[in-house]
């Protein structure tokens, strides 16, 4: 065998758009979705779902669908409440927050259309269907509250009497002196918008099989999820068994989004019933199921008032938020969460020191609602973003111009909000800058002058964005829900030199298993194909937090890098008692042993592994090798790692028919150090389409008796290819000093700018007609109305 | 969401398909492509106790030019018909709406007679074929008629089709020299069903539209005829006063219905953007 | 009483036989009885495209067609093209394009781009997102997948010129 050449340095995969390896298995369909899970004795089950947004339940006669062949159970709320407990979706940190007490199926009253009130199981899931068809339901339709604006009102009927009234939760920020603010401004312009409700539409339904040993007392899950630690230790509370006794696997994930965090009646009903029979049980929401049972997001609407003075410079705010959340905050995250950060995220962009702003969670009878990507950040930056151009064009002035004007520079860090969150350094004007150049902003504003006079009218619209990643322990745990925020990394160097890595955080097609992989394979020295990575079993990985608030590189990515460390020293030490000398002489380069000093191979891992496992009694006695290591990671130095970017959308709007067509869309982003730029503009590119969608389709639509009227994919329309445009991504890299690795996040910056920067581009697209639109999502109806040209 | 139990037959001729039908009276449906009567099968909105599957009936696909005018068979699928060089020829309305209607792999599947029978009253073809006043033939124990496109759409997803009666095709007359036809139509995403669509087929004389059969989809529970649009514009000279005019002559003959995709006014508005286009359009064609 | 059909079908050029119950469709049958669970379910109401096998060498949703519709068919799944290699050069162009996240789209995605370009070979990115748009996908926003299949598509038309 002939010398290998000398290595001289170590290789580094951060910054490289290596190829996602998991990704041929998916492309060859071999990818193992939970539906694709089967078990042997497996049972499906159907849930018969309330057709009433609220209904008292008279009577529920089971006995037809329990006598149908192929039916293994029908139960009912009373007998699954027996073994599952039921659970309050409030946080102790929202002081005076409230929700009702929540079960897996109803207990004599639905709240909502599409609540969960009978389950049943079946050999196969079509008999289970033909059993839901034949319960029979003595219905007393309860007066529905749909209207948000109404919720508070006395003559409204209060949803949950214990509570006294239909006001979850009120919270009001207040930061300097407003009135004075205000009192001393040239202009206050002020504006009320509107967002329509939607949802996540994971292209896989939710779906989980729960299997029961009843001999031993285990629960296995197999969950579409994207935090299996909190599942284990929700399902063991719930169902009153030993935490231990409890695993959740997550195998491939069909998208997520945040629709696949929270607890869901039907699912804790399935883990419920597999305790019940003894027998494993599949729940695969069919479509009609998730558009009604899925959590929805985001139906606020917003009044703001801005400050200005003649030069443009911001002096005050004003923000009020009303939103109604459905029957129960959604456990254990809360739906309190989505107005909380619209107010407190809304001026995090500007030098605004005299803040107020209200919020009002109510209580409606509609579908829950609750954290869905990039949680409160499109609306309060929808918001703000168009109160900044709408004082632009009541000053006369340039909406570039006047958000130059007051942006938080770069000389101000690090810096606290006004509303506490706490800025370490963003890169607002470098990001500016770099999007008018890349978009040839100059010269496309000259084009919609020119086009205007041939009445083609196209728009340009600029939202700036912070987003909040990497969250620490404020954001739950001191709330008191068991969501951790630590995750860990365990590395084992196995026997034939290859690295397998075991992860906290998860993987839902982000490529997070992949840039796991790549900070591994940096910090430890090894290539990248040697590196293996399991993620998704509670079992078998370091306990963590899975996958939210975009925290899979900032954290997962830390403890990583810190385990990759900490194996190195451990093979290294190894190394050197093989080759009698000191751990310092070596160095671990390409998956080879080297010389630190020359570079020269002295040794490569198999050959390491070999003797550490098995030729141990070549080595030194008072030896012992240790080739596993864990290292847990969570950020202690600040709340959050704040990321921020701008983006930019081009749109024309056919004033005839009121239709927006999307030209092209930029985006300027600052994640911190990035690990796989291509990975990063992809998160981007499909947060952004997400973003794009509520700004213009997507809309869960209800009737006043709280019937849902978009309950298929015919009526709930997401953006799909022929109506996306092109999307130019570009970076700046400031990363977080709090860290080695400087990782911030970046899955939901897309989302969180593009409403923002649709609505402002339709904006400008309609100012020579003197139209406005605040309504989202942009219907061909609104603009319409917004022109005159419909009543 | 999984269909109710139902009974499947396969007849291999038109006389078998029409026996069954007629063994299960109102519990027997016809199956053709499937693109729409299987997803409310899986939904439970249609609970047939028998499937009749005509889709093996031989000689049913035909696509042909007679002496009546261009024959499409009930089977003929309608990505066939898309990409047909005889009905770009012979009718160049039907080739233009085609693209429009939902997406490749739907009209692999999509049947004509399925398309026409179903009478949804926001799809294209029906008023593609009440615009080029094609008819539909269809045949029962009784014998065979053929039914005036017009006289054939009744009402939402319902036909001039009896019981026990199969649509074997519908026939296109012959183009006439001098007509042209164009479509459009309105929907918010590619290939989702029309808000509106305007089907418009006019004889072009001396730069006006010497007559003008104008039928809109979305409107209405059936595809509309515009007859007060037409009589605006038949034979005038398109300034923008006779623009108006027969836009306002249309917005005053429609009624249409307000859903979740659009309330009424703005498919009265969007009917009008169309009509203006369309004339346009069959002016400068 | 046994309400199951016999049918005899080619899946990926294999035969197989099996009865069946008329109201299965042709992805559960695929996914459940043939364990070819490549072919995904979305929304089993034809829209979502996740679905998409070819059946006699069309394209079509598989929760649209009932199982016995496919008797004496030749059904061909994810599985059976990554197996003869036809869409290859999709799937390599796909991995290095990220044109994939989830993947649940994916298998859809391939079939219908495959068909695409063997209908219009030369088609450029517009036409690509408009035949595409059968097809939902939730995670990557096109643009990767539209990338991908162009260039595909001009690499296949340079191999045959
Ligand atoms: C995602 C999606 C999008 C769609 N978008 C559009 C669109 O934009 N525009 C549009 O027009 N359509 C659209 N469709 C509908 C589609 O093209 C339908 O398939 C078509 O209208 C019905 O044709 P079919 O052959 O599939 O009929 P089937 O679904 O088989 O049958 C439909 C009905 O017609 C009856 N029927 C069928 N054939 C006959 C016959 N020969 N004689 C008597 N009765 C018969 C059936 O009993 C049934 O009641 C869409 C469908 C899908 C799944
Ligand atoms: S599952 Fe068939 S199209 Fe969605
Ligand atoms: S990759 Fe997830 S839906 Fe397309």
């Amino acid at each position: 065998m002939s010398t290998p050449p000398p290595v001289h340095e170590r290789e580094s995969y951060i910054g490289q758009s290596v190829v996602r390896p998991q990704t041929a298995r998916l492309l060859a369909g071999r990818g193992v979705y939970t539906d694709d899970v089967r078990l042997p004795r497996m049972t499906h089950v159907a849930f018969l779902r309330s057709p009433h947004a609220h209904a008292r339940i008279r009577a529920l006669d089971v006995t037809a669908a329990r006598a149908l062949p192929g039916v293994v159970a029908v139960v009912t709320g009373e007998e699954i409440a027996r073994v599952c407990d039921g659970w309050v979706g409030t946080l102790a940190h929202f002081a005076g927050m409230k929700s009702a007490k929540q079960f897996p199926l109803a207990l004599g009253r639905a709240t909502w259309q599409g609540e969960p009130v009978a389950a049943v199981v079946a050999e196969t899931r079509a008999l289970a269907e033909d059993g839901v068809a034949s319960v029979r339901v003595e219905w007393e339709p309860l007066p529905a509250v749909t209207d948000a604006e109404t919720a508070l009102d006395p003559a409204t009927p209060v949803i949950h009497p214990e509570l006294g009234d239909n006001l979850a939760f009120a919270l009001d920020v207040v930061a300097g002196d407003v009135a004075r603010a205000f009192a001393e401004a040239d202009l206050v312009v002020r504006e009320t918008f509107l967002t329509g409700r939607h949802t996540g539409v994971t292209l896989e339904p939710r779906t989980i099989l729960a299997d029961f040993d009843p001999a031993e007392r285990r629960l296995t899950v197999y969950h579409s999820f994207q935090a299996p630690h909190m599942m284990q230790d929700i399902l063991a509370r719930h169902l009153r068994l030993p935490e231990h006794d409890v695993r959740v696997i997550c195998k491939d994930v069909g998208g997520s989004f945040g629709i696949k965090v929270h607890i869901y009646p039907d699912e804790m009903a399935t883990c419920a019933l597999a305790v019940l029979l003894g027998r494993p049980v599949k729940f695969v929401a069919d479509r009609l199921e998730s558009f009604q049972s899925d959590i929805h997001a985001r139906d606020h609407r917003v009044t703001a008032e801005l400050a200005v003075r003649r030069d443009g410079t911001f002096v005050g705010m004003r923000l009020d938020d009303l939103t109604g959340i459905g029957p129960y905050s959604v456990y254990p995250r809360t739906s309190a969460v989505e107005g909380n950060q619209i107010a407190r995220l809304a001026p995090g962009v500007y030098k605004l020191r005299d803040y107020a702003a209200a919020v009002r969670v109510v209580l409606q009878n509609k579908t829950p609602m609750c954290q869905y990507r990039a949680v409160g950040h499109p609306i309060a930056f929808a918001v703000m973003e168009g109160m900044v151009d709408l004082a632009a064009r009541e000053l006369g002035l340039d909406p570039v111009e006047v958000r130059r004007r007051n942006l938080i520079t770069a000389d101000m860090y690090p810096c606290t909000a006004p509303t506490g969150y706490f800025f370490e350094r963003l890169s607002h004007e470098e990001a500016l800058d770099k999007i008018l150049e890349m978009s040839e902003y100059a010269r496309l504003c000259e084009e919609r002058d020119r086009l205007r006079a041939r009445r083609v009218y196209r728009g340009l619209g600029l939202c700036m964005f912070i987003e909040l990643t990497t969250p620490g322990p404020a954001f739950y745990g001191i709330g008191g829900a068991r969501i951790s925020s630590q995750d860990g990394c365990t590395l084992k160097l196995e026997p034939t030199g290859k690295v397998v890595c075991l992860t906290g955080v998860t993987e839902q097609g982000q490529g997070t298993d992949t840039i796991i992989a790549q900070v591994v394979a940096t910090a430890l020295g090894v290539r990248l194909e040697d590196v293996r990575v399991l993620t998704g079993d509670t079992m078998v990985t370091p306990y963590g937090g899975g996958t939210w608030a975009s925290r899979g590189a900032g954290i997962g990515g830390e403890a990583a890098l810190l385990s990759g460390k900490a194996l190195r020293q451990g093979i290294l030490r190894v190394a050197a008692a093989i080759l009698a000398c000191e751990p310092e002489d070596l160095d671990l380069r390409a998956s080879r042993i080297v010389d630190a000093l020359t570079g020269e191979v002295r040794l490569d891992l198999p050959e390491l592994g070999r003797i550490a496992y098995f030729r141990p009694d070549t080595l030194p006695k008072d030896f012992q090798a240790e080739l596993a290591v864990t290292r847990h990671y969570v950020p202690r130095h600040q709340g959050f790692a704040f990321t921020n970017g701008v983006q930019l959308s081009h749109v024309e709007v056919d004033v005839e028919t009121g239709f927006v067509r999307l030209l092209k869309h930029w985006v300027v982003e600052d994640c911190g150090r990035i690990i796989n730029p291509r990975l990063v503009d992809e998160q981007l590119r499909g947060a952004i389409v997400q973003g794009i969608g509520a700004a213009l389709w997507e809309h869960c639509v209800y009737d006043a008796e709280g019937q849902l009227l978009t309950g298929t994919m015919m009526d709930y329309l997401v953006p799909l290819a022929a109506e996306t445009p092109e999307i130019v991504v570009g970076h700046v890299e400031t990363p977080t000093a709090y860290s080695e690795g400087g990782f911030k996040g970046a899955g939901e910056a897309g989302t969180a700018g593009a409403p923002g920067a649709v609505l402002n581009a339709v904006n400008d697209a309609l100012a020579p007609l003197a139209a406005r639109v605040t309504t989202q999502p942009i219907t061909p109806e609104v603009v319409l109305r917004a022109l005159g040209k419909l009543p | 969401m999984k269909p109710a139990p139902f009974v499947y037959h396969r007849p291999a001729s038109l006389p078998d398909a029409l026996a069954l039908l007629e063994r299960y009276g109102a519990e027997g449906r016809v199956l053709a492509g499937g693109q729409s009567l299987v997803p409310a099968l899986n939904m439970r909105l249609a609970t047939p106790g028998a499937l009749i599957d005509i889709n093996r009936i031989p000689g049913l696909d035909e696509i042909r030019l007679g002496a009546e005018g261009l024959v499409l068979g009930a089977l003929a699928r309608l990505d066939a018909v898309e990409r047909s060089p005889l009905v770009a020829a012979h009718a160049p309305l039907i080739a233009q709406a085609l693209p429009h209607v939902a997406h490749l792999a739907v009209r692999t599947r999509s049947t004509v007679g399925g398309g026409i029978a179903h009478a949804d009253p926001a799809a294209e073809l029906p008023a593609c074929l009440v615009a080029l006043g094609g008819t539909v033939r269809a045949l029962s124990r009784r014998g065979s008629r053929e039914i005036g496109a017009a006289e054939f759409f009744r009402g939402v997803c319902t036909t001039a089709l009896g019981p026990g009666e199969v649509l074997t095709a519908v026939v296109v007359p012959r183009l006439a020299p001098g007509w042209r036809s164009r479509f459009d139509e309105l929907a918010r995403r590619h290939g989702d069903y029309a808000l509106v669509a305007l089907a418009a087929h006019a004889r072009v004389a001396d730069g006006t539209l010497a007559e003008a059969r104008l039928v809109l989809a979305g409107v209405g529970a059936t595809p509309v005829r515009a007859a007060r649009a037409e009589a605006a514009l038949a034979g005038r000279r398109m300034d923008a006063a006779a623009l108006d005019a027969a836009a306002r002559a249309l917005a005053e003959e429609l009624d249409p219905p307000s859903d979740v995709h659009a309330s009424a006014a703005l498919r009265r508005h969007l009917a009008g953007v169309l009509l203006r286009r369309a004339v346009r359009g069959l002016l400068e064609a | 009483m046994d309400t199951t059909v016999a049918i005899e079908l080619a899946v990926n050029g294999t035969p197989v036989g099996r009865r069946v119950e008329p109201r299965l469709c042709l992805a559960d049958f695929l996914r459940y009885d043939l364990e070819l669970t490549g072919t995904h379910v979305g929304c089993e109401h034809g829209v979502c495209g996740a679905c998409t096998v070819r059946v006699d060498g069309a394209l079509v949703r598989a929760c649209l067609m009932l199982a016995v519709q496919a008797d004496g068919c030749r059904v061909e799944t994810i599985e059976g093209v990554s197996g003869t290699g036809e869409v290859s050069d999709l799937q390599q162009a796909f991995a290095e394009a990220n044109a994939l996240q989830c993947g649940f789209c994916t298998p859809g995605m391939l079939l219908t781009a495959h068909e695409i370009l063997q209908r219009e070979p030369g088609a450029d990115p517009a036409r690509i997102r408009l035949a595409l748009s059968g097809n939902y996908c939730r995670c990557t926003g096109y643009q990767a997948i539209v990338d991908a299949v162009h260039r595909v598509g001009g690499a296949r038309g340079r191999e045959t010129r």
